[in-house]
């Protein structure tokens, strides 16, 4: 074995160990006692193979200097990259989540594009005998067929994601649409699979290519990433971030095959298949299918919803703690609305005052509380609350009618029982958190409005439920304040 | 490339592989677990570092260097955010008897 060989073998070692620790790493990423070893061991696996590849250089015609070039610009582009990545990342508000995972998702569909693009380019080149690149020609009809594949997801999931991040981040409206929306999105997907076709049958069959069409195939297929997520607004978007983060894998998978890279195509096929799974659940917790988010639009076509009888009934913060000061059993039911307020710290210490006077409290979290999956989660445990004080749905719901008061906080679409009763209700059918069956319920709410779904909110009508119209921080200030009078005054 | 069948094999047991570590993952983890597969395929920048490596081109070298900038923006920013998230995952049992908490 010679040098070269060694530094090969070597290379494809690091490899192999990459994506053995990514795979453990999701693995671990999936209990909560072990996640955070999770994320390092996949970091330590993705480190590993990006040292190892610096030391990779290819076999065919280069030039020293063209070689110590590439790596120069390599390393430049890394380090610019990573900087503004890390810090944006360190600073970013736990409550912006969501658009960060869509842009830096974002960027890695770009990169598979980008690596099918110069694939392309270089399958394109060696075709012509005085060009020879360094794929040697002639590369075959999966090969080719792959880089365009990976491309065209790639590209949708690059401008796609751009797009969800410009929603997410109030950059840009929610929803864009204009007639006969579906039927332009339609045609400009069948151009760039002709143009992806065309570019195939070039390279494999006619053995001649202007590098023209590859260039229009990117832009179209770039377009269409934009179009097909314009008309996608508000609940939905968590789920489409989710499908291009399955996008984004399945890219990185096949332009792993175009490159021979098993480390590439294990990692991102694993991603493709989790995310695709992991879109499944998001989707079925909103009670949509894929389809209906990409296709249609939320609310839209639903007849009007049946009129909801009573009033709603205000309560004073000094009652609502007298309420808590009585209570056994208490579940708080946070939403996205407790958590623009900032007020999930306040709402701890909240419970934490509820605790030390030996109450039990829960909290209880949809599906869909936040603005992805388990963003609750993370938002409360930002705020210190321990993992195990927090129940899922399925888990919490035959609890209510033991409960005696119930605490929703920013929550409101959740929590509506016409996702129950009335099939005229866009909502019908999604899952709801049975708060309604709580002995009491104690709505903390800034004002009348209704929730993201812009439905009425049948619960705040019921007979037990009483609204504290208060911000979330002052309501929860007030209410620890009126536990201590209760205490005998003492305790400031 | 690698075989035709070969890789059709390995694409069926990687895609089998992820569904089945995602498949029992308990709901508090859905969006620390998106944001980590995030992170995952940011091993597209390997990818990318080997086509600039190859590029001769001055096309092909400003187009891998975007492919580089944008994988290593992947693999950093969601390293990062991941890592920020997970941190935050306490329980408020002693650390040893925390099994339970992992439903």
């Amino acid at each position: 074995m010679n040098s070269a060989q060694i530094v090969n073998l070597l290379i494809q070692a690091s490899y192999f160990a990459a994506a053995v620790l990514l795979i453990m790493g999701i693995k671990r990423m999936s209990s909560p006692v072990t996640a955070r070893s999770g994320i390092q061991w996949a970091g330590v696996g993705v480190l590993v193979a990006v040292i190892a590849t610096f030391f990779y250089h290819d076999p065919h015609a280069h030039t020293a200097s063209l070689l110590i070039e590439n790596a120069a610009l390599i390393f430049v582009a890394i380090a610019l990259s990573t900087v503004l990545a890390w810090y944006s990342g360190k600073r970013v508000a736990m409550t912006a989540m969501p658009q960060m995972v869509a842009l830096y998702n974002g960027m890695g569909g770009g990169s598979a594009a980008a690596i099918g693009a110069s694939a392309l380019l270089a399958f394109a080149a060696a075709l012509s005998p005085q060009l020879a690149g360094p794929y040697p020609p002639p590369a075959g009809v999966p090969q080719v067929s792959l880089a365009v594949i990976g491309a065209l997801i790639g590209s949708v999931s690059f401008t796609g994601s751009l797009i969800a991040f410009a929603k997410l981040q109030g950059w840009m409206d929610k929803t864009f649409r204009f007639g006969g929306q579906q039927a332009v999105n339609g045609l400009c997907f069948l151009g760039a699979a002709a143009l992806g076709a065309y570019v195939v049958y070039g390279i494999c069959y006619a053995h001649h290519l202007d590098a023209t069409f590859i260039v229009a195939f990117f832009a179209v297929a770039l377009l269409f990433g934009v179009l097909m997520t314009l008309p996608i607004g508000g609940a939905d978007m968590p789920v489409v971030i989710s499908l291009y983060n399955a996008f984004t894998g399945l890219a990185v998978g096949f332009e792993g095959y175009v490159q021979n890279n098993v480390a590439l195509i294990i990692a991102g096929t694993v991603v493709g298949a989790a995310g695709t799974l992991l879109t499944r659940l998001m989707a079925k917790a909103m009670n949509r299918s894929i389809s209906n988010v990409l296709f249609s639009n939320f609310g839209a076509g639903g007849g009007a919803a049946a009129e909801i009888k009573g009033s709603m009934k205000p309560i004073e913060p000094d009652d609502a703690a007298s309420l808590l000061y009585m209570a056994e059993k208490i579940i708080i039911v946070p939403g996205y609305g407790m958590a623009v307020a900032q007020a999930q710290h306040k709402i701890w210490e909240l419970s934490q005052n509820l605790i030390k006077r030996d109450k039990e409290v829960k909290f209880a979290i949809h599906p869909v509380a936040g603005r992805m999956p388990g963003h609750m989660n993370v938002l409360l445990a930002e705020a210190g609350v321990p993992y195990d004080l927090i129940a899922d749905m399925d888990d919490v719901n035959p609890e209510f009618p033991n409960c005696d008061v119930a605490i929703v906080i920013g929550a409101n679409d959740v929590v509506n029982p016409v996702a129950k009763t009335d099939k005229s209700s866009p909502i019908y059918g999604m899952p709801i958190l049975d708060v309604a069956n709580a002995k009491q319920v104690i709505v903390i709410k800034r004002g009348k409005g209704t929730g993201f779904a812009g439905i009425e909110n049948a619960l705040f009508y019921q007979d037990n439920c009483k609204m504290l119209y208060a911000d979330g921080q002052d309501a929860a200030n007030k209410l620890i304040a009126g536990l201590k009078a209760m205490d005998g005054g003492g305790g400031h | 490339m690698i075989d035709g069948m070969l890789a059709l094999y390995l694409f069926m047991l990687a895609a089998f592989t992820g569904h089945e570590i995602i498949s029992r993952v308990p709901v508090i983890l859905h969006t620390p677990l998106m944001s980590g597969s995030n992170f995952v395929h940011g091993i597209v920048l390997v990818g990318a570092m080997v086509a600039l490596g190859e590029a001769t081109t001055p096309l092909q070298q400003i187009i891998g260097f975007i492919g580089v900038f944008l994988g290593a923006g992947n693999a950093a920013g969601g390293y990062v955010v991941t890592e920020r998230m997970l941190e935050m995952f306490k329980s408020s049992k002693k650390p040893g008897s925390d099994q339970q908490g992992a439903k």
